[in-house]
């Protein structure tokens, strides 16, 4: 049984076809990189995927259990956790605070109005030890307004991270990092346990091929290319649609 | 945990002022004016969960604060006790909410705006054209205030004293509320809904819970309203007490506990106090309320706030000077 298997998915913008008939088998455990040139309809996949947007038509199913019509609060609920390619956090809060609430969407406590948040020492405990994982224990406390651009990427992952997810989709977990943040980002998905499958999105070829068992090519909202790493790379319709001839 | 730190010593003193109120003014007349202003606050601090901490601006508030405020009057018009009257009110008033909610969500900023506020208009025109069931513009009469455990609520003293109590435990509730792990869910959906979403959250549900939540509120003070008037009629349901709500939140500071509660004592004071002396004084409040939108955007309460802190750091950093030249600790 795939951990997340996606049959003939279509979604069209007016008569913009951004996803074409997308079949998709991702094995547990796998990591799988999806790439693709600008508006090949990649993240508009990922928002299929987690129910942000709803498909035209074809099927997404999670460990066999088809989720199409499951809202996309609930998805996050069977065990799927996304980051995005515009950083999308709390600005407001802490970085602590922003693992925290990410802690607290899966917890029934998020409906309690009685209980004092920041004296619910188990979550609080959970938090920083995401954050431990991504190295941003030290600034735990520092207010997101007041963090770089490299450690909102991080704080990013590790909330998806916090959430102990099943498949874990990364958008563009590597835009905008200097040289030493990418290698740092590299090693922490690296040390991501094999229980969890990724998915990942990246335009930063020289980074995320390394990490990829497989490889997807998108090219109009359509799969052109399937493989592995080495298949992929040598196919000469991957050269033509995104490596440049 | 029971060190004395200046925000509790601020409270207390806040409190025992609170308390010996009337014994410190006198007059009256000025304590039915802080009746007033407790009133007010209440309304203020029930907006201010949509508007501070959900990040929905409501224009059609009034219309839940006169909804109680009305069916408790007719309730009570119509011979019933005071128990059955406040109590159907506010699940009226509930009920309503509810039905506001659920329209009003299906936009947020400038669309949840104009939905309350015609829904608020609508209320209004009942309140007004209704004459049958509403009195239309003669609004109707509260013969009596109630007497809770035998205490009877007369004199302005005493009425001060109830409205202090339901004062009271509304900022009680507004404070545990803000700090839960469901206030913590509101201001989460205030900032980055989407996000909410995915991260699994039910983002309607919670924000639909916050209407109900300020409706409540908003419920109690119009109870508390008609019982200092003893008299409500349509000019409390139109669009000028959802506007005058809306500034106490703005100008005293939105997502704050403090601030409706100052912005609510700017209007009461300018409306009842400077009125008396200057006959535009709406010309005085709209000058007041610039001025605290020029140079405190972000209202009365957090601007001060800033200031001071600004202000003490300035103090210290010139007293400090020499010793800044330090390197920081390594950590």
């Amino acid at each position: 049984m795939s951990a997340l298997q996606i049959e003939g998915l279509s979604k069209s913008f007016g008569g913009l076809r951004v996803t074409a008939d997308v079949d998709l088998a991702v094995e547990p455990g796998e990591r799988r990189l999806i790439i693709g040139p600008n508006g090949a309809g990649k993240t508009t996949l990922f928002n299929l995927i987690t129910g942000e947007l709803a498909p035209d038509s074809g099927k997404i199913a999670l460990f066999g259990r088809d989720i199409t019509h499951t809202p996309c609060r609930r998805r996050a609920h069977l065990g799927m956790a996304r980051t995005y390619q515009i950083i999308t956090l709390f600005p407001r809060d802490t970085i602590l605070r922003n693992i925290t609430l990410a802690l607290l969407g899966l917890s029934p406590l998020r409906w309690n109005a009685f209980a004092d948040l920041g004296a619910q020492r188990d979550l609080v405990d959970r938090a920083r030890a995401a954050l431990l994982r991504v190295g941003l224990d030290h600034i735990a406390e520092r207010p997101l307004a007041q963090t770089s651009y490299g450690e909102r990427r991080r704080v990013e992952i590790a909330m998806a991270l916090a959430q102990s997810p099943k498949v874990l989709l990364l958008d563009e977990p590597f835009a905008g990092l200097s040289v030493d943040e990418r290698r740092d980002v590299q090693k922490l998905l690296r040390a991501i346990p094999r229980e969890v499958t990724v998915v990942m999105i990246e335009h930063n070829m020289d980074v995320a091929l390394d990490l990829a068992d497989r490889i997807t090519l998108l090219h109009f909202g359509e799969v052109i290319v399937e493989g592995t790493r080495a298949e992929v790379v040598a196919d000469p319709r991957t050269r033509e649609v995104y490596l440049g001839a | 945990m029971n060190r004395i730190t200046p925000q509790r010593a601020a409270i207390a003193i806040a409190l025992a002022l609170l308390a010996t109120l009337p014994v410190w003014v006198g007059n009256s007349y000025y304590i039915n004016i802080a009746s007033q202003i407790l009133i007010w606050a209440v309304l203020a601090l029930a907006l201010n969960v949509l508007v501070g901490y959900a990040g929905l601006t409501s224009l059609g508030h009034a219309g839940l604060f006169a909804m109680s405020g009305y069916t408790a009057a007719m309730l009570l018009a119509a011979g019933h006790g005071h128990f059955t009257a406040d109590l159907t009110a506010l699940v009226v008033t509930l009920f309503t909410t509810a039905v506001f909610a659920v329209l009003a969500l299906r936009a947020t900023g400038i669309g949840f705006l104009m939905i309350t506020l015609a829904m608020g208009q609508i209320l209004w025109g009942i309140a007004y054209r209704w004459a049958d069931l509403t009195n239309g513009d003669n609004g109707i009469n509260v013969s009596t205030r109630p007497a809770p455990f035998g205490l009877s609520l007369s004199n302005a003293p005493s009425f001060y004293y109830a409205t202090l109590v339901v004062f009271l435990v509304a900022v009680a509730t507004m404070a545990v509320f803000v700090r839960s792990p469901f206030g913590a869910s509101l201001t989460g959906t205030r900032d980055q809904a989407r996000r909410m979403t995915a991260l699994g959250y039910n983002v309607w549900l919670i924000r639909f819970l916050a209407i109900l939540f300020s409706g409540f509120w908003s419920g109690v003070a119009g109870l508390l309203f008609i019982y200092y008037n003893q008299f409500i009629s349509p000019q409390v349901v139109a669009l000028t007490t959802s506007a005058e709500a809306l500034l106490m939140v703005i100008s005293g500071g939105s997502g704050t506990l403090l601030g409706p509660i100052v912005g609510a004592a700017i209007v009461v004071v300018m409306k009842n106090v400077v009125s008396a002396y200057i006959e535009r004084w709406n010309l005085v409040l709209g000058l007041i309320f610039i001025l605290i939108i020029s140079f405190m955007p972000e209202g009365l309460v957090p601007g001060s706030v800033r200031l001071w802190r600004a202000g003490w750091q300035a103090i210290r950093g010139r007293a400090d000077a020499p010793a800044a030249e330090k390197p920081e600790a390594p950590r």
